[in-house]
């Protein structure tokens, strides 16, 4: 099976993205660089905002954010997900939901 | 804007409606702030409407609530890769009114319900994030917001902030979900024409169907799927326990369009277009994950107190329930004059566990564990079903009693015959 491309389906999704805060921040980046062996958040995030670089670091862009909290809750080891919600409005807006 | 009210009610969604609705229809002051653009904006359900628990609340709901379909078929499916193996319950029963479940669409359902709340007197407004409880003491006596001067005072707030409800957990009034205790779900809104929905689910005018489904979709993780049928648009999804994911890390849009892809259920989707893509966590850790649920000037509601009855895909009902439970609990106490202490509110506990919402979790509360520990549920015994069925049905010169002993092989050798036994036991004592 080819690889999912997670865009295209955000791409359907409305957003009143909250320029430069995000309400999703990694607390200390080098945590997840040399001591985060299992990375989960980069296969978890059903939205795909966290990724793993080949220098063994986590990126993390909130912008197809889906605001479910799954990143928080399996960052069981170390804690290292700072995470609110967006400010009133901004963020993912469902049609559907 | 008055900055003083009786209550103070977080979210907008089911829980939260339910209360600012009883409340307000009372004659409480009543505010109701949410986070979203419009009630509903940031709310995902499957989404099935149970009549009975809204019923209760508004009688006449059905006159204008935006319902989509009403349900007459339910189907079971378990599925192997290639197979499934199911049951289908349809009745001409469920087609006299007064229906008994619909689908809905959430962002328009919330935004009916909060209309309601305002009709009764209550104040909503929305794009308000509250960050914050504000403490007297022991006693919460108002909410911080992110607007400017966002301080608003009460006697009395009800948390129905939704599963992650940042403000128990920051006020300490539960901790962190754990990964087992919560399902992560993804799902789909796929525009499809009503005609064509109409004759591919075998339906006629507001007729819908639900299908739920288990086994290899799942690989291995404690989940299941769904697809449900809408006015113009279906919903298909699939969850798991987040603990499962954790450890088979397959991406949630993946496992999705894996399903999406299964010879039984891809040309039921075919031709329909993709309109949104969502997810949500489900707190699934039952009776013993239900944490405290009132305290000094407080009580907490739906999913942000974990009120999901997960073996029967129950959620917005028992969400409705508590929220009105809640509001009847302060409705009382006011009218008799006495002060929203944690001894008093203590009487909304005993209101739910009266209720059918802890009734059942406790009747599952073994639940949880034991599907944790034993994956075959969700991987052997789909496969044993159906490979059972394929023998049985396929002709194929073999005598009867032939294919009857290699399915009764096959049962044994998939699972063993101790393991079945076992297996039979801690069902029975899950579902007791």
């Amino acid at each position: 099976m080819t690889q999912v491309n997670v865009e295209e389906k955000l791409f359907q999704n409305r957003y009143r993205v909250d320029a430069g805060r995000p309400h999703i921040s990694i607390r200390d980046l080098d945590v997840c660089r040399s001591q985060c062996t299992t990375q989960q958040c980069t296969s978890c995030c059903p939205a795909g905002c966290y990724t793993a670089e080949g220098n063994g670091a986590v990126t993390l862009i909130t912008d197809g954010c889906l605001e479910c909290g799954t990143c928080r809750v399996i960052c069981t080891e170390f804690h290292n997900v700072d995470w609110e919600y967006p400010r009133g409005g901004f963020g993912v807006l469902f049609k559907f939901g | 804007m008055q900055e003083r009210f009786d209550v103070i009610v977080v979210g907008a969604g089911p829980a939260g409606n339910a209360a600012a609705y009883t409340l307000a229809s009372a004659g409480m002051s009543v505010l109701q702030i949410e986070r979203g653009e419009t009630p509903g904006s940031k709310n995902v359900q499957g989404a099935i409407l149970y009549a009975d628990a809204l019923e209760r609340i508004i009688p006449t709901f059905r006159d204008d609530a935006p319902l989509e379909r009403y349900l007459i078929e339910q189907r079971f499916w378990m599925l192997t890769d290639d197979a499934y193996i199911g049951s289908n319950y349809r009745s001409a029963a469920f087609n006299r009114p007064p229906y008994n479940r619909y689908t809905i669409v959430r962002a328009q359902f919330d935004r009916w319900f909060s209309g309601k709340v305002q009709q009764a007197g209550g104040l909503v407004i929305c794009e308000t994030t509250v960050r914050e409880l504000i403490f007297d003491g022991e006693r919460v006596v108002g909410v911080h917001t992110d607007r400017e001067g966002g301080a608003i005072y009460a006697d009395l707030v009800i948390l129905a902030d939704g599963v992650n409800s940042t403000l128990a957990r920051k006020a300490g009034f539960h901790a962190e979900l754990q990964p087992k205790d919560v399902a992560l779900a993804v799902k789909e809104t796929l525009f499809l024409a009503p005609e064509v929905i109409e004759q591919r689910f075998g339906l006629q005018g507001e007729e819908g169907v639900a299908i739920e489904m288990t086994g290899a979709i799942t690989h291995g993780m404690v989940g299941t799927g769904f697809l449900y049928t809408n006015r113009d648009t279906l919903t298909i999804g699939i969850g798991c326990l987040l603990s499962n994911f954790v450890q088979q890390k397959i991406p949630p849009y993946e496992l999705l369009e894996r399903m999406k892809a299964h010879p039984a259920i891809q040309p039921l989707l075919a031709g329909a277009e993709l309109k949104e893509y969502v997810a949500h966590l489900i707190p699934e850790g039952g009776y013993n994950a239900v944490p405290r649920l009132y305290g000094h000037g407080w009580m907490i509601a739906g999913d942000s107190a974990g009120l999901v009855n997960s073996v029967h895909r129950e959620g917005s009902n028992l969400a409705m329930t508590s929220g009105r439970l809640a509001a009847e609990t302060a409705i009382a106490l006011r009218e008799a004059d006495r002060p929203f202490t944690a001894e008093n509110l203590s009487r909304y506990r005993r209101r739910l566990d009266d209720s059918f919402v802890m009734k059942d979790l406790k009747k599952y509360r073994r639940l949880p564990a034991t599907l944790h520990e034993n994956p075959q549920f969700f991987t052997t015994y789909p496969g044993m079903m159906n490979a059972a069925m394929h023998e049985f049905i396929t002709v194929d010169g073999t005598d009867k009693k032939s294919k009857e002993k290699a399915i009764r092989r096959s049962l044994g050798e998939r699972r063993g015959w101790f393991g079945l036994v076992g297996d039979a036991f801690k069902l029975w004592r899950a579902f007791e």
